[in-house]
């Protein structure tokens, strides 16, 4: 992450909570112009969260807490319109289920051409040809015949690529992908996340992507926040994270991935599974799975703190680092397969 | 397209052919129009002669395809009471039963959707509990009870309203309000489910994280989808225009088709009774063709199903 420029989203202690429950347990984060921030951890550990919460679109039961910082903006306290004013102009957001994120009574048209007309002023004509580029640009072919088409005519991976579309409309500085791939089959999956890097590259939007895939995140991001049970417990680039796991947590995540290569080795599974927000363990949320776990780990909870090689880690007994880049190296180029 | 509507439009008929089988062959089955017309004293030979004058010394089934050869032509029969076509007296009636029933079904959709809609969207208030009690209260409470609890209050207590007669417009305010109300609970309770659904999916969602404001998500975005259930429930409404003031118009002594079925109904006059029953089944098939024939123009999904 550059400290030459200033951030362009900055998340401050955000905390959520439904019903009294929190789940999310006080995040920071920043996001610089250009970025491409993996966010990685299983279902329910509070990473799409973050983000809806961001943008004000969690439900009303939830509730927010902390600073949200869009370019000195603060939006956490900000009021409906000016919220409604960032959503898709400045930080656009894709979600899992691309079929059912389209509105399946109205044309996709007009779901682009909306877009295009809230922050772009555009309308008729204009705005057709705008969306028409849109979904050329995301690949859907023959666009102008498929422009009056309704979404049950797409396939999933085409949906997903009109969300893409819609996301662009407003030529945000950053996109929000909320596990995009997660309910598209594999070769489908490797196209969108294509797509996303090379648009990124091509309009230098920053990206964050939200997935519990590791090798898809390894594809499309440039450093990684790996998080657990609402807290942010390692963060560093690709490079670190994948030839240095610190936490074990992450570390386990690797174990848990089939090789494609090199001997046939038994997967070794995270024992245990991810706790309930409502029964959080004492201290540390993973000790009762860790393998390394001590007294002191269940009864303080660990603060996320800078590593000397510019990662951050909050861990007290994290994996030791293998010394030689042979074991790093092996662990990379097996994931990035 | 085509074959869609054409099958629809054999289901109608079909539907309307046992409506009319079944209402001929319970009326007859249920009791003798010439002892009700004549009174219980007359001697043997009038109710006879009475019997042999209406046809009603045939067999049931010669009976029966007399009628449906009467009816297929246009011949709806003539009262046994009044010597009229029944047909004539049975539209005589229409428009004072629309005077209540059209009144009521722009009240229930004027406020029971609106109501629904807005509790929805102000969930777990105090708006949103207070509209689902009074639905409650407004669908659960027969109308007969109702009635006669408005009579209570306006015309008898406070003697504003009359409780009966059909002379002023005033006189059409308590039936029509007795009509609505259960009907106003009914659109709204529907209303609120079928908002509270739409709103809780995805593209509810896509669509605010679009930028769009708040007003634009409902209206542009939830609105459409929501549509597609509350058409089923005001389909049915439309379809009970004619027949859905039995009771009401009973309680108000208001001259409507459902008083003429409820006094044909007494005097076991067959050829009215038969009349209405067909037109109460014509007007149900009808609004339920229109209702299938909306669901394709509310619901490309549906539409790519029946093209295919």
């Amino acid at each position: 992450m550059s400290t030459q420029t200033p951030n362009l989203v900055e998340l401050r202690d955000l905390k959520v909570a439904f019903d009294g429950v929190q789940v999310l347990h006080g995040i920071n984060l920043d996001v610089a112009h250009g970025d491409a921030l993996g966010l990685v951890g299983e279902s329910g550990c509070g990473k799409s969260v973050t983000w809806l919460a961001a943008l004000g679109l969690l439900p009303g039961k939830a509730s927010v807490t902390g600073s949200v910082r869009l370019g000195g903006m603060e939006l956490s306290t900000a009021p409906r319109p000016v919220l409604e004013k960032v959503r898709g102009k400045r930080i656009a957001m894709i979600f899992q289920d691309p079929s059912s994120s389209l509105n399946p009574v109205l044309r996709i048209g007009r779901q682009i051409t909306e877009a295009l007309a809230i922050h772009r002023g555009l309308t008729g004509e204009a705005a057709r040809a705008e969306a028409l580029r849109l979904m050329d640009m995301v690949g859907i072919p023959d666009p102008r015949r498929r422009f009056d088409q309704y979404s049950h005519e797409f396939s999933g991976g085409q949906c997903q690529r009109l969300m893409i579309a819609i996301a662009l409309a407003g030529e945000p500085d950053l996109l929000i992908a909320d596990e995009p791939t997660t309910a598209l089959d594999a070769t489908i999956q490797a196209q969108i996340l294509d797509l996303l890097a090379e648009l990124k590259r091509e309009t230098g939007m920053a990206l964050v992507f939200i997935s519990h895939d590791l090798g898809a995140v390894s594809q499309v991001c440039e450093s990684v926040c790996v998080m657990y049970a609402g807290r942010i417990v390692e963060q560093g680039t690709v490079d670190q994270l994948f030839s240095e796991p610190r936490h074990p947590y992450t570390r386990g995540l690797f174990d848990a991935i089939p090789r494609l290569h090199g001997t046939r080795e038994r997967l070794i599974p995270i024992p245990g599974t991810v706790p309930n927000p409502r029964e959080l363990p004492r201290g540390c949320a993973f000790s009762p799975r860790c393998p390394k776990a001590s007294n002191f780990c269940h009864t303080n909870s660990p603060r996320l703190l800078l590593q000397p090689d510019g990662s951050s880690l909050a861990c007290v007994h994290p994996v030791e680092v293998a010394g030689t880049g042979a074991g790093k190296a092996r662990i990379f180029e097996e994931v990035m397969q | 397209m085509v074959q869609f509507v054409l099958t629809r439009l054999l289901r109608a008929v079909i539907t309307i052919a046992a409506v009319v089988t079944f209402a001929f062959v319970v009326l007859r089955m249920s009791g003798d129009p010439a002892q009700v017309m004549l009174g219980p004293d007359v001697p043997q030979e009038s109710v006879d002669a009475f019997r042999r004058a209406w046809g009603l010394d045939q067999p049931l089934w010669v009976q029966y395809f007399a009628y449906l050869k009467s009816i297929l032509t246009g011949d709806f029969g003539v009262s046994m009471r009044d010597k009229a076509p029944a047909i004539q007296l049975v539209l005589e009636r229409v428009p004072a039963t629309l005077q209540l029933t059209l009144p009521a079904l722009f009240l229930k959709l004027l406020i029971g959707i609106p109501a629904g809609v807005y509790a929805a969207l102000h969930r777990q208030s105090v708006t949103d509990r207070g509209v689902i009690l009074a639905s409650i209260i407004g669908f659960t409470i027969p109308s007969f009870v109702l009635g006669l609890l408005l009579v209570l209050i306006f015309s008898v207590t406070f003697g504003v309203l009359p409780s009966g007669g059909q002379d002023t417009w005033m006189h059409g305010i308590l039936p029509t309000l007795t009509l609505s109300i259960g009907g106003i609970g009914i659109l709204a309770r529907f209303s609120r489910s079928a908002m509270i659904e739409v709103m809780g999916q995805p593209f509810i969602r896509t669509a605010s994280a679009k930028g769009l404001k708040w007003r634009e998500v409902v209206w542009g975005h939830a609105l459409p989808n929501a549509a597609i259930p509350i058409v089923t429930i005001v389909g049915f409404m439309v379809g009970s225009l004619i027949a859905g003031a039995v009771v009401v118009e009973s309680i108000f002594s208001w001259p409507g088709i459902g008083r003429l079925l409820v006094v044909s109904v007494t005097n076991r006059d067959l050829a009215v009774v038969q009349c209405i029953l067909l037109i109460i089944a014509a007007a149900m098939v009808i609004s339920n063709l229109v209702v299938d024939l909306l669901y394709g123009w509310l619901d490309p999904r549906l539409r790519a199903h029946v093209a295919h």
